[in-house]
C-alpha cells in the first residue's frame, strides 16, 4: 500500500502552487475571447493558388475599416481573418477585394456575430456554470447523506469542490497563458469543454468518496487516516486506467478531428490529467487534513 | 477456440440460469446487429449482394435460393456545421409596435420570413422567434443553402407585391439555354419588372367574384401608379402579365384592354383566409416589422464535409485505440468489454438516428468522450471483481458481487454528468446543446451496456472451469 496521504503537505504546496500561477495569469491577462463572446467576424476561405502574403492581405484590406484585423494563414492556400462585426454588404465587398487579389477566392466559412448576442452567451454560461455547481454539491450531499462519521457529509461536498475548483482553475490558466501568447481564444465549445471538465471531476471525486463511505462502514475501529489511504490505493488503479482510456480518445480527436475540435479536445486533456491527480492527491488527502483539525479543536 | 465451443454450446444446450443469460445476449447481439446496419447501410448492402452473389454460385438449391435484401436507409441528421449552411439571427425593430401586439407581429414576421424562405426549395429550412434581454429575435437556419448571399437578400428584401411583363422571346430562350448550363439561374426567364409595386398601392380589399363566387384581392393604385399600370397594360394587349408576391408568381391574368383608373383585381386561386391575409399584408406594408441581421454563421458544404470525414477516422482510431489498451491489460474481460463496446457504439448510433438527434461537430466530440467513459464503468466492474475473487469467492459469484458493489459508484458519477448535461442543455446555444445531448445519450447507453451487456458476457463465459485459467482473467 502507498501511504499517499503521509505526503499530504507536498501535494497542497504543488497544486496551490499551479493554482495560484493560473490565478495570476487569468489576473493579468485575462482569457482571450472568442467572436462568440464579444462580437465580431472570423472569415476562413482558399484561394486559387498559392495564399499571399500577410502583409499583402493587410494592405488591400486596408480601405474596408475592418478594424482590428488579424490575419492567420492556414495551410498552403487558406487564410482566417478575425475583424470586427460588420453587415452583409460589407460581406460582400470584402469578398470582391478577396477575389482581386488572387483570382477563385472560396470562402469556406463565415460568422458575424453582434456584441449583444456575445453578451447574451457570457451570461448564460455563467448561469449554467453556477447552476451546476449547486447541483453538484446538492447531489453529493445527497448521495453521501448516511456518512457522518467522523466528518459530516457535506464536508464530502466541499472537499469535492475544493478538487473541482482546482481541476477547472488549472485548465483555464493554462488558456490565459495559451491566449496571451499563442492568440488562441476560447470559444463556446470551451465552455462545454470546462463544464464536462467539472463533471468529470466529480465523477472522480464521487468514486473514491465513495470507497471510503464503504470502508468506513466495513473496517469500524481503522483510524480515519488509514481507512482512505486504504480507499484510495484499491481506487488508484482505475483512476489511472479510466483516464488514460479518455485521454487516448481525446488524442484521437486532438490529431484527427480537425482545426475546430483541436482546443476543446486539449482542454478536456488538461482538465481530466488534473482531475485524476485531484482525485487522488487532493480531495480525499483534504478530508484527513480536515478530520485531523476538528479532532485537534476538540481536544483543546 | 474452448470459449467459442462453449459459447455455442450454451446457446444451442440451454441449461439453468446461464442459458437465460445466453438467450438474452443473443438477443442483444441481433439487436446490436441491426443497430449497426441501421447506423451504416452501405455496408450491410455490400456484404449482402456479396453472400447473394456467393450463394448463387453454389449448386445447392435452397442455398442458391438466398437473397438478402437491402437495408432501410435514413441518413443522419446533420448539423449546419457539418453539412453546411447558414444560421442567421435577425434582430426585430419593435420600437413603432405597441408591447400588447409584440408577440403577435413576430409571428407575423416569422409567417411571412417563412414563406420567402419555403421559395429556396432546401430541405427543412427553420424559421423561429427567440426573446432575450429585451430584444426579440427572428433566428433562420438554412441547411445545404448554396448561395448564401442571394439567400439574405431575398429574406431582407421590402418590395413584395410585383407586376411583371413577358419578356422578348428571344431573351427568353437565351436566358432558358444558359439555365440549362446551369448559370444565370437567379433571372426569371419568362418576365421582366415594370417598376409598378407594392410601393404605388392605396389600398385593398377582399370582394367576391359575381360568377364564380371565388373570393378576390382588389388593388387600389395611388395617381402614378394609376399611369403606370394605364401604360403597362396598354402595351401588353393581347400577352399576359403576372402579379408576383416575394418573388414568386401568384397570378398570371391576360391583359385584354388598356385599364386607366388604377384598379386591378388578383383573381388568384386563393381561400376567403389566404385572401384575407395577403390583403392584411397588402395594407400593412412588406414586412409587419424592420429587420436587421446581427449575426450569421455560414459554412461551406466542403468544408462540413471533410469535417464529417475527419471525426469518423477520430472516432474509429479512438475505439481502436482503447480496444487494444483493454485487451492488453484485462485480458478475457478486457475483450468482453469491447464486444460491449462495439454493441454499445452501434446502439448509440442507431439511436441517434432513430430520435433524429442533430449531429454537429460538437456533438461527435460529446459521443467519443461517451466511449471513453463507457470504458470506465467496466474497469470499475473489472476491479471490483477481481477483489472478490482474491477474497476466494467462486467465479460466478465474484461476477454477480463485482457488479453489486460497483454499481454505486457507477451510478454517482454517472448522475454527476448527467446533471451537467441537463444543465448545459437547457441553459445554452445550439452548438453546446448538440454536445450535451449526445454525451448525455452516449452515458445513459453506457450504463446500459456496462451493466447489461458486460454483464451477460461475463455470466455466459465465467464458468467455473475456464475460470480456472486465472491468467486469462486476472493480471
Amino acid at each position: 500500500m502507498i501511504p499517499i496521504t503521509k505526503f499530504r503537505k507536498l501535494y497542497f504546496i504543488f497544486s496551490g502552487a499551479l493554482i495560484i500561477a493560473s490565478i495570476a495569469a487569468l489576473a493579468l491577462w485575462g482569457l482571450r475571447l472568442g467572436i462568440d463572446f464579444k462580437g465580431g467576424s472570423l472569415l476562413f476561405g482558399e484561394f486559387g493558388q498559392k495564399s499571399p502574403s500577410r502583409e499583402e492581405i493587410s494592405t488591400v484590406l486596408e480601405s474596408l475599416d475592418l478594424g482590428e484585423l488579424i490575419i492567420q494563414s492556414s495551410g498552403e492556400r487558406g487564410v482566417i481573418l478575425r475583424f470586427k462585426e460588420i453587415d452583409e454588404t460589407k460581406h460582400q465587398q470584402l469578398l470582391i477585394v478577396l477575389n482581386k487579389i488572387s483570382g477563385d477566392f472560396l470562402e469556406k466559412s463565415f460568422e458575424s456575430i453582434g456584441p449583444s448576442i456575445g453578451r447574451e452567451l457570457s451570461t448564460n454560461a455563467f448561469k449554467a456554470i453556477a447552476l451546476v455547481l449547486v447541483l453538484i454539491v446538492g447531489y453529493i450531499a445527497f448521495a453521501f447523506r448516511k456518512v457522518s462519521y467522523p466528518l459530516a457529509s457535506w464536508k464530502y461536498g466541499v472537499a469535492a469542490l475544493v478538487a473541482l475548483f482546482h481541476d477547472v482553475v488549472i485548465p483555464l490558466g493554462l488558456f490565459a497563458v495559451l491566449g496571451r501568447f499563442y492568440n488562441i481564444e476560447i470559444s463556446s465549445g470551451f465552455i462545454a469543454a470546462i463544464l464536462t471538465v467539472l463533471g468529470y471531476s466529480v465523477h472522480d471525486s464521487i468514486i473514491v468518496f465513495d470507497r471510503i463511505r464503504e470502508n468506513l462502514i466495513k473496517h469500524q475501529g481503522r483510524s480515519f487516516d488509514e481507512t482512505v489511504d486504504k480507499s484510495v490505493n484499491q481506487t488508484f488503479t482505475r483512476s489511472l486506467n479510466t483516464s488514460l482510456t479518455v485521454i487516448l480518445v481525446l488524442l484521437a480527436i486532438y490529431f484527427l478531428g480537425g482545426e475546430s475540435m483541436k482546443y476543446i479536445a486539449l482542454v478536456l486533456m488538461v482538465g481530466i490529467a488534473v482531475g485524476t491527480y485531484s482525485s487522488i492527491f487532493i480531495g480525499s488527502t483534504l478530508l484527513v487534513s480536515w478530520n485531523k483539525f476538528a479532532m485537534q479543536k476538540k481536544r483543546y | 477456440m474452448k470459449f467459442i465451443t462453449r459459447f455455442l454450446s450454451f446457446i444451442f444446450i440451454p441449461k439453468g440460469a446461464r442459458a437465460k443469460s445466453a438467450y438474452l445476449l443473443l438477443l442483444i447481439f441481433i439487436v446490436a446487429l441491426f443497430a449497426a446496419a441501421f447506423s451504416f447501410p452501405t455496408y450491410w448492402d455490400r456484404y449482402a449482394d456479396k453472400i447473394n452473389s456467393a450463394a448463387r454460385e453454389i449448386k445447392v438449391p435452397i442455398i442458391n435460393k438466398i437473397n438478402i435484401p437491402h437495408f432501410y436507409k435514413s441518413p443522419f441528421k446533420l448539423g449546419l456545421d457539418l453539412q453546411g449552411g447558414a444560421h442567421l439571427v435577425y434582430l426585430a425593430d419593435l420600437s413603432n409596435t405597441d408591447p400588447k401586439d409584440y408577440v403577435d407581429s413576430m409571428s407575423g414576421l416569422r409567417d411571412v420570413i417563412e414563406r420567402r424562405v419555403n421559395a429556396f426549395g432546401i430541405a427543412e429550412p427553420n424559421v423561429q422567434t427567440a426573446e432575450a434581454g429585451g430584444e426579440y429575435r427572428l433566428i433562420v437556419e438554412l441547411a445545404g443553402v448554396k448561395d448564401v448571399n442571394q439567400a439574405i437578400r431575398m429574406i431582407g428584401q421590402t418590395p413584395f407585391l410585383e407586376f411583371k411583363e413577358e419578356r422578348a422571346q428571344e431573351e427568353r430562350d437565351e436566358i432558358l439555354e444558359a439555365q440549362k448550363n446551369g448559370e444565370r439561374l437567379y433571372e426569371d426567364p419568362y418576365f421582366i419588372q415594370t417598376g409598378l409595386n407594392g410601393k404605388y398601392l392605396k389600398r385593398s380589399e377582399v370582394t367576391f367574384d359575381p360568377t364564380t363566387y371565388k373570393p378576390v384581392v382588389n388593388l387600389q393604385f395611388d395617381d402614378d401608379g394609376a399611369k403606370l399600370f394605364e401604360e403597362i397594360t396598354k402595351r401588353n394587349i393581347g400577352k399576359t402579365a403576372a402579379i408576383y408576391l416575394d418573388g414568386a408568381p401568384i397570378s398570371v391574368p391576360r391583359v385584354n384592354d388598356a385599364i386607366s383608373g388604377g384598379k386591378a383585381i388578383i383573381t388568384g386561386d386563393f381561400s376567403v383566409t389566404e385572401a384575407k391575409e395577403l390583403v392584411q399584408r397588402l395594407n400593412s406594408g412588406a414586412l409587419p416589422v424592420a429587420i436587421k441581421l446581427i449575426s450569421q454563421q455560414n459554412v461551406e458544404a466542403s468544408l462540413g464535409e471533410s469535417a464529417v470525414q475527419k471525426s469518423l477516422k477520430s472516432g474509429i482510431y479512438a475505439i481502436a485505440i482503447v480496444a487494444i489498451f483493454m485487451v492488453l491489460w484485462y485480458k478475457i474481460p478486457g475483450v468482453l468489454a469491447v464486444l460491449a463496446l462495439l454493441a454499445y457504439t452501434f446502439i448509440a448510433l442507431a439511436v441517434f438516428k432513430l430520435i433524429s438527434v442533430t449531429l454537429t461537430l460538437a456533438g461527435i466530440v460529446g459521443f467519443i468522450l461517451s466511449i471513453g467513459m463507457a470504458v470506465d464503468a467496466n474497469i470499475l466492474i473489472f476491479a471490483r471483481m477481481r477483489e472478490e475473487s482474491r477474497a476466494g469467492k467462486s467465479a460466478g459469484q465474484a461476477v454477480r458481487d463485482g457488479f453489486a458493489r460497483a454499481w454505486p459508484s457507477i451510478r454517482d458519477s454517472n448522475i454527476s454528468t448527467l446533471l451537467t448535461c441537463a444543465v448545459l442543455y437547457f441553459f445554452s446555444a445550439s452548438l453546446i446543446k448538440g454536445f450535451a445531448l449526445t454525451l448525455a445519450l452516449g452515458v445513459l447507453i453506457s450504463m446500459f451496456s456496462a451493466i447489461f451487456i458486460s454483464r451477460l458476457l461475463l455470466e455466459v463465459l465465467m464458468s467455473d472451469k475456464l475460470s480456472r485459467f486465472k491468467f486469462l482473467w486476472y493480471r
